[in-house]
């Protein structure tokens, strides 16, 4: 009601502007009245500003010739567009004699005034200037333009400003669904903006590996288990799907399922479940064949995506890399966030705009610093020496103890501690090399980045050792396992004959009773045996991370905060204080875990299930524990754009995961009465037979073709060279693009040393002084004194005049304001700046013939230009 | 509605904002043109505002007396050239005049002191402000003269990937 008259004051112009025009052509007479009617309201309206003037009266005279000749006009008005470049004054001085002209000039003015109402909105003027040009801009448009026949755009003009306007909340929102829809992105931008990048970058690699574990889990689950348990034989059907009696009574004991022994172990989630039957169910479904490409595709598919990320990652660091001019300078003034409005998370941003700011500084400090660099890399060697010392130390005592366990193992009744040994060293080795590695790195004084990159590189090494053991224990239960096969194959072999045997012997006429699944003797079934160690390294790896957060941070934090009340020192201070977040401990327990994954799960395909729930869980728990427990490093660091090392240390350890998988594989023989692939004498036997069996002979033969190591070997070799030839040409790119950057960075010294000796004046900076001290500024060029007098409404009419005189002196056509308006041409804006360039050269003369001099092309719009020279 | 970046709409509702503020001195109806300004500590308590370590800078730049009092239109004013439709340009200009804590229309070291110290709520040492200062002056500072003039200010800000995003007020 009443705010819509309020708006009406603002906007009646426009709006009923809009009206008129679709309207104009009947009303135009009644229109006509309407308008100087509001015209006087408006008059009213402009706070303090005398009253619109001579020339105004002027142009109703001139506008009553014009619609005269309206019909007239219609039909030049193309022409009279087309002549709208040439500025105003320059025809200034011809336009009486011709009407046509006039009404050419005219269109003009009013072009001008429509350019300047829809520019209006992006000048930096005060609103009251702004309002008291656009009036004065409008009304002079709707004089002329009923005169004229115009304006038919406006309304499609105010649809696209809505469309627009709906598009950028169309994208706006898109924006933010994406932005929710990536997991955890809030939680982890929080943990980032208290702990700094580095901390941040564990947590994004986290997230990142989750979604690699996601997708082996389907393959595993929909190619795998799912059909399995869907279309297999059911459970208790084969000796293999079947407890054994021995076991039964105790099968499903919770500590015996703690050990994935009983009932978990005759379970789809363990290699040993599967039949070898070729197809099953009603869809044919070749599930050993499957089984085996989900198994490869689980290491071609990590391969595949954990190469493609570096490579991207490698990308996005080259493509970014070249806008470090302004590091600072961005920080400073773009990092407020001035959406926020809820003081938590402006809190957040508080906080991670210090800790950004932390980072850099670190990394500026670091690129000052210059001290005895002799001395540094005498340390850096010494530190070197010291951690492979220990390094060799570490290996050096983990194989003894490996050796010894292996006498142990013959020997009877060896104690606790002998069985044990190695668990005991390895982990006592992982508690304390750590923190001496980190010890003798801060020898080394690097930057915390690079420092980190070589711990973990330190560490990981360390942990090779760990792995090493592992699989060697592994290799030789294997090897038992195989061993025992052979006895206990005959044992059941003889068993089953046995039992034919004497049912034949009893009676001819009874069927034999066929034996109890659960009372058939089996093998050791090396293969589950595999998946079982892997399953139970992983639960027992989960449970000692999961203690180790709750006891390290937690009660530590709880004991520090809440004891320093009534203790003799300061607790937060002094020794114990709040814990760090170890980085490179999680990225490392997140790897070696990964290469676990990796290595069991081809003999207990349900291991990525439990994986994937382990990285769901330590997603939340470690986000609450570092924000609830952790305080943030002393030197906050950025980590590097590209996660890239940890990439790396993944790639190294999913190789190295590789190579067991695919030794047991090819060179082990499978377990004779369980798992997909029993009776065969190889696993991989089960491409050859598909191939046999369901393709066409022409297929076989091509493979066999492409097998012939006579086709392999050049296969290889090309793939060598052009590996080689790639590597070199990416060699020459990175040179040419290091080449531009520098150059880059040479043109902007030279920019900065010219500007230093220009005194710039831009048409901008002006408008912005003009905006910051009104009416200080002594008046200069026409357009200035145009803005001035407009801008000070009150009373400084005085220094208005002499503006208003000149435009009027100049163009008797009512031209005055219009002709002022000569919206910021091109021309007017390069003048000073030449200007300056040329000012070395002010008192040269110049001879007057200069062909190829600038003077000719510049002559209008620059006349002082031509008057120095000559 | 030429003057702004806004529908009549969205006017309308800044109007219901800017009296909410004050219902006993904004009048409802603005066809007279009433001339009634606000008090900058009523406006820097908006929500959009408060959070803002800005707010009296950014309140002073757009009042038409330089003391923070803003009248309505002013601030559409504001809001205007805070919303996302703003161009570039337009930003630059008053966000040079926010960051100009001492308005001598060249933002120099004391300025980026301030500035800086309300960004991160004072937290860094002095050694680490003067070191980000000095940077800062020698990273956009390209006539040499130790303080950012405007044209400095444009060319760094243009070539920020997020200032449009971030200097923007939704409302």
């Amino acid at each position: 009601k009443e705010e819509k008259e309020e708006d009406e004051s603002k906007e009646e112009d426009n709006g009923s502007q809009q009206n008129r025009v679709s309207r104009r052509k009947n009303y135009q007479r009644k229109n006509r009245n309407g308008k100087k009617a509001r015209e006087e309201g408006s008059q009213k309206k402009d706070r303090g500003k005398t009253a619109p003037n001579k020339d105004q009266k002027e142009s109703e005279n001139k506008e009553k010739k014009t619609t005269k000749r309206g019909k007239e006009g219609e039909n030049k008005q193309k022409k009279g567009r087309k002549n709208s470049t040439s500025s105003a004054s320059s025809n200034s001085s011809d336009e009486e004699s011709l009407s046509e002209e006039e009404l050419a000039m005219l269109k003009e003015q009013v072009e001008q005034k429509k350019k300047l109402i829809s520019t209006m909105r992006n000048k930096p003027w005060r609103m009251v200037k702004k309002l008291s040009v656009l009036r004065e801009a409008q009304d002079f448009v709707e004089k002329f333009e009923g005169a004229l026949g115009k304006g038919k755009g406006k309304k499609l003009y105010a649809y696209k400003m809505m469309m627009a306007k709906k598009w950028v909340k169309f994208k706006r929102d898109f924006e933010n669904f994406k932005t929710q829809c990536i997991p955890w992105e809030m939680k982890i931008k929080e943990v980032e903006s208290h702990f700094g990048s580095s901390v941040a970058s564990y947590f994004i690699f986290l997230r990142w590996m989750y979604g690699v574990n996601l997708v082996l889990f389907g393959l595993i689950f929909g190619l795998v288990i799912i059909p399995e348990v869907l279309m297999g034989m059911p459970y208790g059907s084969l000796p293999r799907k079947t407890v054994p009696r021995a076991e039964q009574a105790t099968a499903m004991d919770f500590s015996v399922l703690w050990d994935f022994e009983g009932y978990i172990k005759y379970s789809a989630l363990f290699y040993g479940y599967y039949n070898n039957q070729r197809t099953i169910g009603w869809l044919k479904y070749r599930l050993p064949m499957a089984y085996f490409m989900v198994g490869i595709s689980v290491f071609g598919y990590s391969l595949m995506v954990v190469i493609r990320s570096m490579a991207r990652n490698a990308n996005e660091s080259t493509a970014d890399g070249d806008d470090n001019n302004f590091i600072f300078s961005w920080k400073m003034f773009t990092s407020w966030d001035y959406l926020i409005g809820n003081p938590e998370t402006a809190d957040n941003k508080f906080a991670s705009i210090t800790t950004s700011f932390k980072e850099s500084i670190v990394d500026e400090q670091e690129s000052n610093k210059d001290e005895n660099i002799h001395l540094r890399r005498f340390l850096r060697v010494l530190a070197n020496v010291l951690i492979i010392c220990c390094l060799c130390g570490s290996g050096y005592l983990i194989y003894f103890v490996v050796k010894r366990s292996q006498t142990f193992s013959k020997m009877q009744n060896v104690g606790w501690y002998e069985r044990n040994e190695v668990e005991i060293v390895m982990s006592l080795l992982g508690m304390f090399c750590p923190p001496l590695f980190e010890t003798i790195a801060a020898l080394e004084n690097y930057h915390p980045r690079i420092g980190l990159k070589w711990q973990l590189g330190r560490i990981f090494a360390l942990f090779l050792g760990n792995l090493y053991t592992f699989l060697l224990a592994l290799m030789d239960d294997v090897n038992e396992k195989l061993a025992e096969e052979d006895v206990v194959k005959n044992i059941t072999h003889w068993t089953l004959l046995g039992h034919h045997n004497s049912s034949a012997g009893n009676d001819s006429a009874v069927t034999p009773a066929p034996l109890d699944p659960a009372d058939v003797p089996r093998g050791p079934c090396w293969e589950t045996t595999v998946g079982i160690e892997f399953v139970r390294l992983t639960v027992s790896d989960i449970l000692v991370t999961y203690i180790t957060i709750l006891v390290g941070d937690f009660i530590r934090a709880c004991f520090v905060r809440f004891v320093n009340y009534c203790w003799c020192w300061d607790l937060e201070a002094g020794f114990p204080s709040y814990a760090e977040f170890d980085i490179s401990g999680n990225v490392l327990g997140l790897v070696f875990n990964q290469g676990m994954i990796w290595m069991g799960s081809f003999y207990a395909p349900g291991l990525v299930g439990i994986n994937v729930l382990r990285l769901l869980t330590s997603m939340y728990f470690q986000c609450w524990a570092v924000m609830s427990s952790n305080v943030p490093h002393a030197r906050v660091f950025k980590a590097s754009k590209s996660n890239n090392f940890y990439m790396g240390l993944l790639l190294l350890i999913l190789f190295l995961s590789l190579l067991p998988v695919a030794y047991t594989i090819m060179s082990l023989p499978p377990s004779f009465d369980c798992g997909p692939f029993s009776g065969k004498k190889r696993m991989y036997d089960v491409i050859q037979e598909t191939i046999e069996l369901d393709f066409p002979l022409f297929v076989a033969k091509i493979f066999s073709y492409l097998a012939n190591p006579g086709l392999i070997i050049p296969a290889i070799l090309l793939m060598v060279l052009t590996i080689y030839y790639l590597n070199a040409v990416s060699k020459a790119y990175q040179r040419a693009n290091a080449e531009l950057k520098k150059k880059m960075q040479m043109q902007r010294e030279e920019e900065k040393n010219k500007r230093n000796n220009k005194a710039s004046t831009n048409p901008m900076l002006q408008d912005l002084e003009d905006l910051l001290t009104p009416s200080t500024k002594p008046e200069s060029p026409p357009k200035q004194a145009e803005d001035k007098k407009t801008e000070s409404p009150n009373g400084s009419s005085p220094a208005r005049k002499p503006g208003r005189g000149e435009g009027l002196a100049g163009s008797p056509m009512a031209g005055g304001r219009g002709a002022a308006f000569t919206a910021p041409s091109p021309v007017f804006v390069t003048q000073p700046r030449t200007l300056g360039a040329r000012a070395p050269y002010p008192g040269q003369p110049r001879p007057w013939g200069h062909p190829l001099g600038p003077v000719p092309g510049r002559g209008r719009g620059q006349p002082c230009y031509p008057r120095a020279a000559r | 509605m030429d003057c702004t970046f806004f529908t009549r709409k969205e006017i309308l509702r800044l109007h219901g904002r800017y009296y909410e503020m004050a219902p006993n001195v904004v009048p409802m109806d603005y066809t007279k043109d009433p001339d009634v300004k606000l008090p900058m500590q009523l406006i820097i308590n908006m929500p959009e505002l408060k959070e803002n370590p800005f707010k009296e800078r950014i309140v002073s730049s757009f009042s038409e007396d330089g003391e923070g009092s803003l009248s309505f239109n002013d601030f559409v004013d504001m809001f205007s050239v805070l919303s996302e439709m703003a161009p570039r340009e337009l930003k630059a200009i008053y966000a040079f005049k926010i960051y100009d804590f001492n308005t001598d229309n060249f933002i120099c070291k004391a300025d980026l002191e301030k500035t800086l110290n309300k960004l991160t709520r004072e937290e860094l040492t002095a050694e680490e402000i003067t070191l980000v200062c000095e940077k800062v002056i020698e990273e956009a500072d390209m006539d040499g003269d130790g303080k950012l003039g405007f044209a400095d200010f444009e060319n760094m800000i243009s070539k920020a990937p997020d200032f449009l995003s971030t200097f923007h007020i939704r409302i």
